[in-house]
């Protein structure tokens, strides 16, 4: 098999023709394509299809509910922003609480354990459900009353006690040497973690937290259970009017458009830093 | 007047008796070479004189004081013994200028002028100059153990500690950081070094001790340890080192 088709690997004192070269990639397109058509025409031939395509994906529809939908989309995107930012330094202050030692720091260390644990424990439209319905039913004066802030609050909480717990694992993945190295240099506690530790464990976890983003991003239409007019709200009134499903497939594709290219660049960021890890253990 | 004075120290790790009743003085100047082979304490020795890991009994005092009095901050111990690591344990998202003004500038509340004059001029006289802007890992490992030595002498130690610093190094970079440790001797500075380097040691060392399960077995100047070992477990290892071809 070898000699008959040899694999696209270059081998030293061979030049691979360019037909070596390309063909795999080809037939690999091919074969693609050809499936893909190949289910299409199936789908299609069903006796089901044209009432699927008419709830689902009817471009009138799409069309007229686009504008109420990207409206609410706009609200998601921005909920989905600044939760972004308060999480990325709560979880930060959390890390760091849990990771001080010695006996003063005991109850900053407890308060953290016990705040991760409680709310990685629950489930995120249970915290929407009762942040956000529940809060602003105490009517205490001085706080927000809507629920879309409490809602993000929800959300934030959720999310903080997960990307602490990444933080952390950032933080124990740094050397001991490191540690070593700062105390014998005479750091304290925190000039430590402020010089040595952190700078290296943030820089270890941004593919990480980037994941958290992405499943961010796609959670924050929880909020909608709340009343709030987002974009899956928006989509769910439209249906509600008409019983067409289109607006939902319409929100659908609107989370789509936001989450694949910033998955794909995630993916991108742990690809250069396994390749600048590798690059150092030489 | 001895500048450290280790006494009685014993230390565990958990369950296991790691150092055993450990007695040693160090005079200004003097340079002291701990040999064994590994697991023997050597390095866990260093650890407790600098209180980098606690211990259990005894004490270790810096020019007569105690380093648990109150008299003694841990920025002043810190200052006043500089350690080296094998593994350099350099700040890898620190410039190289960045690694040595850290410790100067944080902890003892230096200019960032001053510091850097100090630390260009640093690494001046280990043929470092240069490398002021580059960070760790453009560097081979023989310029990071230099630098390392140069970050633990920006704070001018009085007693210099330096653990086992060529283990990591290529064969042909040891030499240059060995030459560096022979100058610093020329200069006065009074160290203590855990090394696997006999020839090294032979040259370089005032006293050499043997450590053995925790405890200094034997010491003595080289020429007399390593000629003449008197104890049946020194002979031993030193055999076994001749046999690598080490010595």
């Amino acid at each position: 098999m070898t000699s008959a088709r040899p694999g696209p690997v270059s081998r030293p004192g061979r030049n691979l023709r360019a037909r070596d070269r390309f063909l795999p990639s080809l037939i690999g397109l091919l074969m693609v394509l050809g499936t893909f058509f190949l289910i299409r025409a199936v789908v299609i031939r069903a006796e089901q299809w044209p009432r699927i395509k008419a709830q689902f994906f009817n471009g009138q529809a799409i069309i007229d509910v686009f504008p109420q939908v990207l409206k609410g989309f706009g609200l998601n995107m921005s909920v989905w922003a600044v939760s972004l930012v308060v999480i990325a330094l709560w979880a930060l202050v959390l890390a760091v609480f849990r990771s001080l030692h010695g006996p003063w720091f005991a109850p900053l260390r407890v308060f953290s354990i016990v705040y991760i644990d409680l709310l990685r424990g629950l489930p995120s439209l249970l915290l929407v459900l009762l942040f956000g319905f529940g809060v602003p039913a105490l009517r205490i004066p001085g706080l927000p009353q809507k629920s879309l802030f409490w809602g993000a609050m929800a959300m934030i909480s959720s999310y903080s006690a997960y990307a602490a717990e990444v933080y952390r694992s950032g933080m124990e993945a740094v050397h001991d040497g490191q540690r070593a190295a700062a105390k014998a240099l005479g750091l304290s506690q925190g000039q430590t973690l402020r010089f040595a530790i952190l700078p290296q464990a943030v820089r270890n976890v941004v593919p990480s937290l980037l994941n958290l983003a992405v499943a961010l991003q796609k959670d924050v239409a929880l909020l909608s259970v709340l009343g709030v007019r987002d974009a899956v709200r928006e989509a769910q009134i439209y249906t509600a009017r008409t019983f067409n499903y289109s607006s939902l497939v319409a929100a659908a594709l609107l989370f789509l458009a936001a989450t694949i290219p910033l998955a794909r660049f995630t993916d991108y960021l742990s690809r250069k830093d396994r390749e600048r890890r590798l690059q150092f253990t030489v | 007047m001895y500048r450290i004075e280790i006494e009685h120290l014993t230390k565990y790790y958990g369950k296991k008796l790691v150092l055993q009743d450990v007695n040693l003085r160090v005079a200004d100047h003097e340079v002291v070479c701990l040999i064994g082979a590994s697991g023997s304490g050597k390095s866990t020795l260093l650890r407790c004189v600098n209180n980098l890991v606690d211990f259990d009994q005894g004490d270790v005092k810096l020019d007569g004081l105690s380093i648990f009095d109150d008299g003694l901050s841990s920025g002043e111990l810190y200052k006043r013994i500089g350690m080296v690591f094998q593994s350099y344990n350099l700040f890898p998202h620190m410039t190289v200028l960045d690694n040595i003004t850290l410790a100067p500038r944080r902890v003892h509340r230096i200019s960032r002028a001053e510091s850097e004059a100090c630390a260009h001029e640093l690494l001046k006289l280990f043929d470092l100059d240069g490398f002021a802007g580059s960070y760790p890992e453009q560097l081979s490992g023989g310029q990071q153990q230099r630098v390392a030595i140069v970050r633990a002498l920006a704070t001018r130690p009085e007693v210099l500690m330096l653990d086992e610093v060529t283990a990591a190094l290529d064969p042909e970079l040891i030499g240059g950081v060995l030459q560096v440790i022979r100058d610093l001797r020329k200069q006065g500075m009074t160290m203590i070094i855990v090394t696997h380097e006999m020839s090294f040691a032979r040259d370089v060392a005032d006293l050499v001790c043997f450590l053995d399960g925790g405890r200094i077995l034997e010491e003595g100047p080289p020429q007399r340890l390593f000629s003449n070992p008197e104890n049946p477990r020194t002979r031993q290892f030193l055999q076994r080192i001749i046999e690598a071809g080490r010595l």
